[in-house]
């Protein structure tokens, strides 16, 4: 096993034993990126030699002190929609292919300040629209399970950089399933906080009631190292939890005995792969057999999530890509116009992508004079149901499971010409992003010899049970093998 | 001419609503920690925030929330528990984010009036629909006069995102009828947003900018007709001469049967007439909707106490005060709060003075005349009430005559020292000797025998030249009222 295949669990623990430096990581990272990311497409810029300036100094504060944090010295990968300072920020859209940003996202100052190093800035679907990370201007990411295959979206690059040891670990986000559903095709592990969980300064707004950053890795562990280092309350952001925020990876272990699971039905009808399904009720079964008490819970107005999700999201979108009008920063038209509207015109509908601008022009719909009503604020009543069903079923269970995707892993192109089709694949993991929920997707198997991912959903600001979970599912399933 | 036309427009009654822009004077921006420094070098007060950069969101400024609280208060408003912001989506090179925040549902402050003194005499309290909080937009600076015409254009965000409130007339609860009771309803507005010290209101700066709506019914009749919006105006005179030409314009149209189309037109400042900007078909939908970005402002109703009660008193409370305590004429009152700074400076000098009529006067005839001649704000006056206190106190007593006086408020006015130094200094005390003064009169008698002569000879005007020369010779030193009484006995004796 390389280096860059072991988890930052395990390399934290080598880093302190003198067994290996954070220059020898990075460097196994980068060989391994050099032998397959000319097949995965995962990065969109790579920053080499700032990683290891970065793994250098990370060495130094190992070697010179005890107390240097745990995840000094490991490489972690940045989803390209979050900013970094002095290393351009594309968001995966012609429109920001040269922006540089002036500052750095409190998420990621906060790895840094750990000493982690940064690797580069992973691709994804422009503004994190799309559900298969083809939708960038720099070419879509492949899977590496299958290179004839999407890695799901938004966040592909992140997860497939972790699963093809690109990386060690990753960041991305996830507006309505963005970093579990790659994380469960790429057969990786990803969690989707607590909305308010994490600081969303210097995260390019796609839906900004939704949005939230989350880790990625190969472990749940490494999952609940990352968000003990990024989570809390950030005075730049006003939605940001002023919570105390426990330690993650303390309460891992504690197993599932006596854990109400729930299953909501609405989540096992038809239209879900029959392959997956038997894996989800393997694993629940697997649950129980752990102690695990199993219930049937019901969330009726869950069938309307996805519709309503589309509306709120691209409403937001409809407004949050204003800015990007050719006068600040970015790409700008050069010609075809007369006037500073032509400007702003030629600028958008050449650097923008089919899918934003479907979702812009969508958005702009929903919020229309004499549509307001019967779109936006149906949609807004919608979500309030949904929440209330999760709070009412989170009376009688302490997390739910369901699967992250209805399908496996599609082939590139496959879904590109039916943006509904698409859009349906959204259809577990929307409904938890408008109840703003925490929500994490964990290896399950495989079908086909396609990865497979578990959805375990938990309370409002109970990461630490659906880590529980997950981790007592992962040791299962690696005592399995 | 303009008479008839005045007898023409009276056919018709007026409605006239305005909506009122003021930039709120806190030290920071509204979503971000950069300095409201307005006139520092371009973009030099800039950050992440107000130039809209990804990424970067807004950070309510709570001072800013109070401020405009204050002037809800001010505005006899009442102030909502909860309340949120908006987005307002339109593209403009100045708008850094596409969209400017705003309030739309559930503004800060609602139904409230102001008072003010109609032409007619009376009291009107116009309605006040609701007062909110928005950011400003930066500034764009053309190559040439106007952007059409401009090779290339600059943006200036140092504005951008300064606090602003909006101020939104009712136009149902006794609304403003008449060009001047337009005129009193703005100044009155800016004058109250001064005293409760929210905006500086310096029109000149755009610091207190306004829209009107007008709109026109023939006397008699119950509806109103559709109204015009005269956009973005910043002086005083500009919307008079908007209101007065809207007025003109909307009665031609209707007294020849033409429709008044709903539009919004901007003021030609030249020309002096408005001139249509859009039709109502092209209104733009700015697609208002909560702001994600930020969470609702809950207002505790006991920071709403606590900010009504640290209001300043305001200026109608004091002019009334100024009435009832000190009798003096209103109209005089009326002159002394019109600017809180002088209002202060009365109240502080009429602490210790023992002549508040006096006072009164000179503050409103010398003091103002002084303040006009070198064009200064009280703010800048160089001398402190205790020092005019003190002058208006040596003018009462008899110390000093009144002219003496007015040569000793010169000298305040230029050097800013005290008034007893400079009486001191040039012997300016009053002559109250009899004895002393009689001697000055034979002198000028001696002076003036043809001027006696005339006057002996049954014609008594000159007695008036007699009494300056000896002013003149004593440096205004003596009361004028008793050198003519010794005069006139000088004159009877010989």
């Amino acid at each position: 096993m390389e280096l860059c295949d072991k988890t930052a669990h395990e390399l934290a623990r080598m880093l302190r034993r003198g067994e290996t430096s954070s220059r020898e990581i990075t460097e196994s990272v980068y060989r391994r990126i050099d032998e397959r990311e000319q097949e995965t497409n995962a990065f969109i810029t790579l920053v080499r030699e700032k990683a290891l300036e970065a793994a250098d100094r990370a060495d130094r504060r190992l070697k010179e002190g005890e107390d240097a944090p745990l995840l000094c010295g490991i490489p972690v990968a940045l989803k390209d929609n979050l900013c970094t300072e002095g290393v351009r920020t594309t968001c995966g859209s012609r429109i920001l292919e040269n922006h540089v940003p002036v500052y750095t996202a409190t998420a990621v100052r906060r790895l840094l300040e750990q000493g982690m190093v940064p690797v580069g800035k992973t691709n994804l679907d422009q503004f994190g629209m799309g559900s298969s990370t083809e939708n960038s201007f720099f070419g879509p990411t492949r899977n590496p399970a299958d290179p004839e295959r999407v890695p799901g979206g938004s966040s592909g690059g992140s997860a497939a950089a972790c699963a093809a040891g690109e990386t060690v670990v990753a960041m991305g986000t996830d507006t309505g399933g963005s970093i579990r559903l790659p994380a469960a095709f790429c057969g990786a592990v990803g969690i989707k906080p607590t909305y308010g969980r994490v600081s969303r300064y210097g995260l390019v707004s796609y839906a900004s009631s939704l949005d939230q950053i989350g880790p990625l890795g190969r472990s749940v562990e490494d999952c609940a190292l990352l968000l003990n280092a990024v989570c809390g309350r950030d005075p730049m952001d006003s939605t940001s939890a002023d919570l105390p925020v426990p330690d993650f990876a303390a309460a891992l272990d504690r197993g599932v005995r006596g854990l109400r699971v729930g299953l909501p039905g609405e989540f096992f009808v038809e239209g879900l792969d029959t392959g997956i399904r038997a894996s989800i009720m393997a694993a629940v079964e697997a649950l129980r057999e752990e102690g695990a008490e199993i219930r049937e819970v019901s969330l009726p107005s869950t069938r309307y999530a996805v519709s309503a999700y589309y509306l709120v999201a691209t409403a937001e979108a409809s407004s949050n890509l204003s800015r990007f009008d050719g006068v600040k920063y970015g790409f700008r038209a050069l010609e075809g116009y007369e006037d500073m509207v032509g400007m702003v015109e030629a600028t958008r509908t050449e650097g923008f992508g089919t899918e934003v601008k479907r979702r812009i022009m969508l958005g702009t719909y929903v919020l229309s004079a004499g549509y307001y009503d019967a779109y936006y604020l149906k949609a807004q009543k919608v979500r309030r149901l949904v929440k209330e069903e999760f709070d009412k079923a989170f009376e009688d269970v302490d997390c739910m499971i369901t699967p992250v995707s209805p399908c496996l892993p599609f082939k590139i192109g496959e879904k590109m010409e039916d943006p509904l089709q698409m859009y349906l694949v959204d259809i577990y993991t929307a409904p938890v992003n408008m109840a703003g929920l925490p929500a994490m997707s964990v290896p399950c198997g495989r079908v086909d010899d396609l990865p497979v991912g578990l959805q375990i959903i938990g309370r409002p600001f109970d990461e630490e049970t659906v880590l529980r979970v997950g981790r007592a599912y992962e040791t299962i399933t690696h005592a399995d093998r | 001419m303009r008479t008839a036309e005045k007898e023409e427009t009276m056919e018709f009654d007026v409605i006239i609503c305005f909506e009122v822009h003021a930039e709120l004077k806190t030290r920071t921006k509204l979503f971000c920690g950069c300095p409201n420094k307005v006139d520092a070098p371009p973009n030099s007060s800039t950050c992440p925030v107000c130039t809209g950069q990804p990424g970067a969101l807004p950070v309510l400024n709570k001072r800013a929330v109070e401020f405009c609280i204050r002037a809800g208060l001010a505005l006899n408003c009442e102030v909502n528990e909860l309340s949120r912001f908006a987005r307002k989506n339109y593209f403009y090179p100045d708008l850094p984010k596409g969209y400017q925040i705003s309030q739309y549902e559930m503004p800060f402050c609602e139904n409230g009036h102001l008072a003010i003194l109609g032409a007619d005499g009376r009291e009107h309290r116009v309605g006040i629909r609701r007062v909110h909080l928005e950011e400003d937009a930066g500034k764009l600076v053309h190559s040439s006069e106007s952007m059409d015409e401009a090779g290339y254009s600059l943006v200036d965000y140092n504005r951008s995102s300064v606090p602003l409130i909006e101020i939104v007339a009712d136009h149902t609860k006794d609304p403003l009828t008449s060009v001047a009771d337009a005129r009193t309803y703005l100044e009155k507005m800016r004058q109250v947003l001064r005293y409760a010290g929210v905006s500086d209101c310096g029109m000149e700066k755009g610091q207190f900018r306004c829209d009107v709506n007008v709109s026109l019914r023939p006397k008699g009749t119950l509806e109103f007709g559709d109204r015009a919006e005269v956009k973005n105006m910043s002086s005083f005179r500009f919307v008079t001469e908007a209101l007065e030409y809207e007025i003109q314009r909307q009665s031609d149209l209707l007294r020849s049967g033409n429709p008044v189309l709903q539009e919004t037109r901007l003021f030609d400042e030249q020309r002096k007439v408005t001139l249509p900007m859009r039709s109502k078909e092209d209104a733009p939908d700015y697609r208002y909707f909560p702001d994600p970005d930020l969470v609702e402002v809950q207002i505790d109703p006991e920071v709403v106490s606590r900010l009504r009660e640290s209001m300043p008193e305001l200026p109608d409370d004091r002019s009334t005060r100024l009435v009832r305590d000190h009798a003096l004429p209103l109209q005089e009152a009326l002159l002394l709060t019109r600017d809180r700074a002088v209002s202060d400076f009365f109240d502080r000098c009429a602490v210790s003075s023992r002549d508040v009529t006096r006072l009164s006067r000179w503050i409103i005839k010398d003091l103002f005349k002084l303040l006009k001649e070198s064009s200064l704000e009280m703010d800048a006056c160089p001398f402190g009430p205790e020092a005019f206190a003190a002058l208006i106190n040596s003018v009462s007593s008899g110390e000093i005559t009144e002219q003496a006086g007015r040569t000793v408020l010169e000298e305040m006015f230029k050097a800013g020292r005290d008034p007893g130094d400079i009486i001191e200094e040039k012997g300016l005390r009053s002559i109250r000797d009899d004895q002393a003064l009689e001697s000055v009169v034979s002198e000028v008698l001696s002076e003036n025998p043809g001027v006696v002569d005339k006057i002996k000879s049954g014609h008594p005007e000159p007695v008036n030249f007699l009494v300056g020369q000896v002013m003149k010779k004593t440096a205004g030193r003596a009361d004028a009222g008793r050198v003519r009484e010794l005069l006139l006995k000088k004159l009877e004796i010989e």
